[in-house]
């Protein structure tokens, strides 16, 4: 892995070959039929429905309509509280959550599985069930307020922001197994001689996060938190299912947003026009996540 | 799990002040408390939505109104057996649905490992691709999220002869689950010596031998996690499943699921009964594969 030919390969962006071999012909066709498969599927259910919408969405008086939308307005501020705090939190807990599951005991590893459910379990149910706990005096999250602390739980869906909040936390609670699982391989790759070097240096604790594995994880760090951003202004079921946009359609974000315009209101190309407003800030995070996987790797 | 351990519980009498005495033994000790106490936050995090759909599917009334319990007084799995025999409106022919369930994250699954590592061995190890636009373009499918696309693609099943088949979702999970899978193949293709292909191809080996006998072998842990990635994506999806499959024989549990929202005053013990049947299958694939999913998610990996 260390070999000279391999660091060649992988920081050469313009002389991709090693001295001496050259792609021959006959190898070009080969990986183009490799590749084949995949661009098929990637022309025909990516390229051209990303086509197909962005002329659905041409007309410019669909973008003067969405602007004069209150709703639109609310909900573009919604998808930007939703993917900020929902990615950023859910990021900040997994990398510091991967830490405590490094531990050794029998009860960490066995807790790790069942922390790890949340991911393997589908996310209608999920949702379904986050719905039915917070939904009125009934739910289980104001019985539970009632029956262990006497409290008069709020009726959580009445309120924004309690409800965004609820959102978001729905999220986290579904996919922070899965970050925090990238960031335990990471950690995993982290040889031990560096904590001990670390240790001998007096580097422990929250020293020796910040200085010693924050640093090694940062492009990991870097990496999912872009991935994850892309993943979340996508994100429909979460809203759909848990607040469903209540009260009063005041928690939508784009994607839901989008398909009760298509769907509801039947105008699809105004749906399709608000989802496309995200595209300017998509594309250039994409971009950049690109970038970073090709310089991402971290030489020790 | 030092707090239990013999060394500590033999201590004398006088026990706290030698422990005071070694601050290092005391700030384990510490350590282990407050790891014990955030271990019991995570414990209760991750298991009380599960809870609340075993309670309501246990309870035996389950129709408009939930009570307000925490834990069910008559426990009953009438439910389950409504769900199993398909005896309620939404639940007729349900595991009809549920075979449809599993067709789709099946061929998904299989699909995704298939083209992510043609896909990938050709822009990582045949190096067709040079610089960082086209070495990983797969994932600018994720510029565009798949919500988004949910409309044109809908009217374009339609230019494709395949509304309202299942190969219509299976084709949208495909799109979307194989740029990430290509992308994790390609960081742990990393790991693998480009020398063994070498050696290979000197001893005559085409490219599609060595993709079969080094390639698929030496990435099995990452095809196993992007394998799984790729079926938890087809099973938490629910969108394209609602819009493309439009009629009953189609139709999977996901949107029976979802359709009981649909009525007044629906049996959500029902409800809640289908969805942990529905979690069973993912949830087991997931533990039976998941030894070797840890290894396979490296990700712009730390080596040294």
């Amino acid at each position: 892995m260390n070999s000279a030919s391999d660091t060649l390969a992988l920081q050469s962006d313009t002389k991709d070959h090693p001295p001496g071999r050259r792609l021959q012909r006959s190898e070009v066709a080969w990986a183009f039929a490799f590749l084949a498969p995949y661009l098929a599927v990637f022309a025909a259910f990516v390229a051209y429905p990303v086509a197909y919408g962005a002329w659905l969405a041409r007309e410019p008086a669909l973008y003067g309509e969405l602007l004069a939308d209150p709703l639109f307005l609310g909900t573009v501020i919604n998808t930007v509280l939703y993917v900020g705090l929902g990615v950023n939190v859910m990021m900040f807990a997994a990398v510091l959550l991967s830490g405590f599951f490094m531990r050794r005991e029998w009860w960490v590893r066995a807790l790790l599985a069942v922390y790890l459910f949340s991911w393997a379990l589908p996310a209608i149910p999920s949702f379904v069930s986050f719905h039915w706990m917070l939904i009125g005096e009934q739910g289980l999250i104001d019985s539970l307020l009632r029956e262990l602390f006497g409290v008069e739980g709020p009726i959580w869906f009445n309120d924004q922001r309690l409800a965004l909040a609820w959102n978001v936390t729905a999220y986290v609670w579904k996919w922070m197994p899965f970050w925090t699982m990238v960031f335990l391989a990471g950690r995993m790759a982290i040889p031990q001689e560096i904590y001990e070097a670390a240790a001998i240096d007096g580097a422990t604790g929250v020293r020796r996060f910040l200085h010693v594995v924050f640093p090694l994880l940062a492009n990991i760090y870097l990496v999912s938190t872009l991935l994850a951003t892309l993943w979340t202004v996508g994100d429909f079921n979460t809203v759909y299912l848990v607040s469903m946009g209540a009260p009063a359609r005041s928690t939508d974000v784009l994607a839901t947003l989008g398909f009760h315009y298509a769907f509801d209101a039947a105008n699809p190309e105004l749906g399709v026009a608000a989802v496309m407003c995200a595209l300017p800030l998509l594309v250039p995070l994409a971009l950049v996540l690109m970038r970073r996987l090709q310089a991402g790797e971290v030489q020790l | 799990m030092s707090l239990a351990s013999p060394r500590l519980l033999r201590l004398p009498e006088a026990a706290a002040w030698p422990l005071l005495r070694q601050p290092h033994r005391l700030r384990r000790l510490l350590g282990t408390a407050a790891a014990m106490a955030l271990g019991l936050v995570l414990l209760i995090w991750s298991l009380l939505p599960t809870y609340n759909m075993l309670l309501i599917a246990l309870d035996a009334e389950g129709d408009t109104e939930y009570s307000g319990i925490v834990w069910p007084d008559e426990p009953t799995l009438d439910s389950f057996r409504v769900v199993v025999n398909g005896d309620y409106w939404y639940l007729e022919h349900f595991w009809h649905k549920f075979a449809n369930s599993l067709l789709i994250a099946l061929a998904t699954m299989l699909l995704t490992v298939l083209l992510g590592s043609l896909a990938s061995f050709a822009l990582s190890r045949m190096r067709l691709a040079r610089g960082w636009l086209l070495g990983n373009f797969p994932v600018l499918t994720y510029a565009v999220p798949a919500s988004f696309l949910v409309i044109p693609f809908y009217r374009i099943m339609r230019v494709y002869g395949l509304s309202d088949t299942l190969w219509a979702v299976i084709a949208a999970d495909v799109a979307f689950a194989t740029p990430y899978a290509i992308l994790i193949l390609q960081q742990y293709a990393k790991l693998i010596p480009r020398e063994f292909d070498e050696a290979a191809q000197v001893d005559g080996a085409s490219p599609f031998a060595v993709y079969r006998s080094i390639y698929l072998p030496l990435t099995a842990p990452a095809l196993v996690a992007v394998g799984t990635f790729a079926l938890l994506l087809a099973w938490n999806e629910y969108v394209y499943q609602y819009l493309l499959l439009t009629s009953e024989r189609n139709m999977t549990v996901a949107v029976a699921i979802a359709q009981f929202f649909d009525a007044d005053e629906a049996p959500w013990n029902y409800m809640m009964a289908t969805s942990i049947v529905y979690a069973l299958p993912p949830v087991a694939i997931f533990f039976a594969l998941r030894r070797w999913m840890t290894a396979g998610l490296t990700l712009g990996g730390v080596r040294g």
